[in-house]
Formats: structure tokens, sequence, C-alpha cells
């Protein structure tokens, strides 16, 4: 079950007057953010309120000007020693990143490899299993997304829910800190969100430690422990779900809601 | 039985034309290795290099590609030794058609390689692999099946272009036909016998890209 608010489990992300700039446009202007372990953190806003990059500065595949991101504790964009902070080379940032698991909008699941090889990839380059024991533990989290009859498929013989249930198993099966999900149904046709966010809640009951960029409400209220409303580059609600989708005080936040109901998602 | 005279000078020079025609293909099987390595990581670097490592490569790209063959060859063997640096004519001419090859290959890399969704790295990112990881299990393998039919061109480019060696003296198929033509004063069937021999291998390697080609259509984005 859910750890909501539960301040005594350790600190897993700490993020810190986080700001990144693309050029002359500042998309991130001082956030902070905590996610203890087993919480699952809804981040929403309207399309430029920085929630994607934010999730993207998690696991360095954007960098930040300023701020911090510690995951673990281990600051995760910058090696800083006595105050000197210099950007991580290509090897510490592998390290990093093979324990913050990411699902992407658009699957990206390798189109070379089959379902079992896309989810092996990790397990042997970087975790360094045998070949047995990596198929082994790919074909148990392949089975456990409902794919055990895709294990020799390519991606393009899947359907979109099916390539995103691999791209969670090629996450999960690293078995990471964290896991960031961002707007991972966003691509699929309705009828096929329903079986990803599924898996989702599946691990969210697990404790399964996540921070998902979403536009699906109804879901973010009812897997999260936490939603965290973005606008102009900064937190501008955060809060238990209840909190946040109930009576709304916050200006911005009940025009956002009231324009994605209209949208009738 | 005797052979029409045309027919007699093809046959009877054989012996010595397959002398020539294993130092064309080996010239070139030389070159088309050297220049695949060389090439592949000068295109990696091209795409995903520091402006310090891709600007030198675009440069010596740029210029190399922009020279005849002919003159790169004539540059390395005649002007090289001049700055005290002597090669004979066989290291010069190959150099010069390694480095002309590499240029086009590493051109046919950047390609290749940039036409891979920038999704596929931040995947192989996700999960943990390095760079070097990336390029070997990620995004190579899928820019092959857009590197092959052009590389292939650069591969019969190269073959073609060993000819050329010939003109600072290096007794390859092309040298040894026109020796036998100095010694026979027949051009016409000897020009025959050699346009079917490099079109023999030519038109092997296009079979063959055709067939590889075949092999990588399963990948589909």
């Amino acid at each position: 079950m859910h750890t909501s608010g539960n301040s005594d489990a350790a600190l897993l992300v700490k993020v810190r007057a986080l700001s990144k700039s693309f050029g002359a446009n500042q998309v991130l202007k001082g956030v902070d953010l905590d996610v203890r372990a087993g919480e699952v953190v809804s981040v929403i806003g309207a399309s430029g309120s920085g929630k994607t990059t934010l999730l993207r500065c998690i696991n360095v595949l954007e960098t930040y000007d300023d701020g911090s991101i510690k995951v673990d504790g281990v600051e995760v964009g910058y090696r800083e020693t006595n105050g000197d902070r210099r950007p991580r080379g290509e090897r510490e940032l592998a390290r990093i990143r093979a324990d913050i698991g990411m699902v992407f909008q658009l699957f990206n699941l390798f189109p070379h490899l089959t379902a079992r090889e896309n989810v092996m990839l990790g397990l042997r380059k970087v975790r360094g299993l045998r070949h047995a024991e990596a198929r082994t533990v790919a074909e148990q989290w392949l089975v456990r997304v409902g794919l055990g009859d895709k294990l020799d498929s390519l991606p393009f013989e899947m359907s979109g829910g099916q390539q995103q249930r691999v791209g969670i198993a090629r996450a999960v099966a690293m078995n990471p800190k964290v896991l960031l999900l961002d707007e991972i149904t966003s691509a699929l046709d309705p009828e096929l969100v329903g079986e990803v966010l599924m898996v989702v809640h599946e691990l969210a009951r697990e404790g399964m430690t996540m921070i998902l960029v979403t536009h699906e409400m109804t879901f973010a209220r009812d897997v999260s422990s936490r939603v965290v409303f973005m606008d102009g580059g900064r937190v501008a609600v955060e809060g238990p779900p209840s909190e946040v989708f109930g009576a709304q005080p916050h200006e911005r936040l009940r025009s956002f809601l009231a324009r994605i109901e209209l949208k009738g998602v | 039985m005797t052979l029409p005279p045309e027919l007699n000078v093809m046959v009877k020079s054989l012996p010595f034309l397959w002398q020539g025609l294993l130092v064309t293909l080996q010239v070139s099987a030389t070159v088309v290795v050297v220049a695949l390595v060389l090439g592949v990581t000068l295109g990696v670097g091209l795409t995903y290099g520091p402006r310090w490592i891709a600007w030198p490569i675009r440069l010596f790209s740029d210029i190399i590609r922009g020279l005849p063959l002919l003159v790169l060859i004539f540059f390395v063997y005649y002007a090289l030794p001049a700055t005290g640096w002597s090669i004979n004519n066989f290291w010069a001419a190959l150099s010069a058609l390694a480095l002309f090859e590499t240029a086009h290959v590493s051109e046919v890399a950047r390609g290749a390689i940039q036409s891979i969704h920038p999704g596929q790295n931040e995947a192989g990112k996700a999960i943990g692999l390095t760079f070097v990881q990336r390029m070997l299990y990620v995004v190579l393998p899928q820019a092959l099946r857009r590197f092959l039919p052009p590389w292939i061109n650069t591969v019969v480019d190269t073959v073609k272009g060993s000819a050329l060696v010939s003109l600072v003296g290096i007794v390859d198929l092309m040298l040894a036909i026109q020796q036998v033509i100095g010694r026979t004063f027949q051009p016409m069937p000897m020009y025959v016998l050699g346009a079917i021999m490099y079109f023999l291998i030519n038109y092997t390697l296009s079979l063959a890209s055709r067939r590889l080609e075949a092999r990588f259509a399963y990948i589909r984005e």
C-alpha cells in the first residue's frame, strides 16, 4: 500500500532549487521535490510547464544548470569535490542511470531486438548477468506484464500497448531505485491505455517508487500518493490527490483541470 | 583447333593478368577494410563528437571528397616525399586510396547513424549503457541497414578507383592489361577482357549487396 506522507521512509529523490534553460527559455525556475521510497508521485500541468524536463533531468537525459538532484543521496548530474562541481563523465552517468528506470512516451524499444532481447540487453551488458540468467529474468518480467506469448516478437509486430509494456518490463527488470514514467499512455490508442495503466497500478501496489508525468487525471488520482501541479517552471500545488483534485483554491490548477475535463480526458 | 588471334591473345595473357587481378583485389580489399574501420569511427565522431572532434573530421572529409582521386594519389606520391616523408609507390597509392574512401565512408556512416531516432540513444542511456555499448548494441546494428547499400557503392568505387594506382607504376589489373597491349598491339580484345573482369567483380558485389539488404530488411521502426 502507499506510504503516503510517511516521513520515516528513506528519501530517495531529493530535488532542490532546480533550474534549467533551453537557450533564453527558462523551463525550470527553482523546483523542489521530495520522493520517499514507495511513493508514487504524479506530476501534472499544462504542456510547457516543465514537467517532462524535470523528469528528464532526474536521469540526466537533460543536464541542469543550477540546483541539485540527489537520487539515493548521490548528485546525479555532477561530481562534487570540495565545492567544485563538474559534469559527470559517460561512465559515471551510465552507472547512475542504471539505477533509475525510465519509460518513454514513444516506447523507444530497440526495433532490431525481440521483446525478450529488449529486456535482456541491460541485464547482460549493464548488470553483467549470464545469458541464461538474463533470459530467465526477462521472461519473468514479460510474463508479469502479460506478454508471455510475445517473447520472440519484434516491436513492429506488437500493438502500442504491448510495446509499452515491454518498455516497462525493460525498465523494471533492471531493478531500479526509482522509475520515471514520461506520459507513457499519450501515444496509445484509447482502448490500449488500460492495459498499460494496469501494469503501473500493479507496480505501485508492490511498492515501486515512481514519478510519473501524466495527462490521465483519473489514473493520477487513483495511483498516486502525491500529486504535484507544475506551472511556469515551478511547483505550484503539491499534496495528496484528494486535496489537489478536491476543492481547489489555486486558480491556475482549477483552470487546468477544467480544460482537461472539457477535453473529456 | 586454332583460335582467332583476338581470342588467342586473351587466353595467352590470362596467367599474366591473373597476377594483376590479384594486386587489384589485394589493394581494394585492404582499402575497403581500412576505410570501413576508420570511416565508421569518423562517422560516429561526426555525429556525436564535441565540436573539437567533429570539426576537424568535417574539414578532412570535405577536402578529401573535393579532390579527384588521381590528384590525391599524385599528391601523396610526389608531394609528400618533397616534405621528407618518403614512401614507396605501393604504400603511397594505397594510402591515397584509403584516405579517399575513408572520407566517403565517413559520410555514409554519418548519414546512417543520424537516421536513427534520438530516442534510441536515450533508451540506451536509460538502462545504463555506456556510449560504446550504445553504439555497439543499439545504434550501429540499426544503422547497418541504411549503411549497407551506399557502402557497397563505395566498395565498387574502390575497385574501380584502384585502376588509378597503375599510374604510379603498380602492376595491377589495369597496368597488366596495358603491358600486354604494349607487347601484342591488340588493344581491343585486351580492354574488353579487362572490362569483363572489372564488371564481374563489381556485379558480384552488387548481388551480395542485394542479398545483405534483404537479410537486414526485418529491422523496421
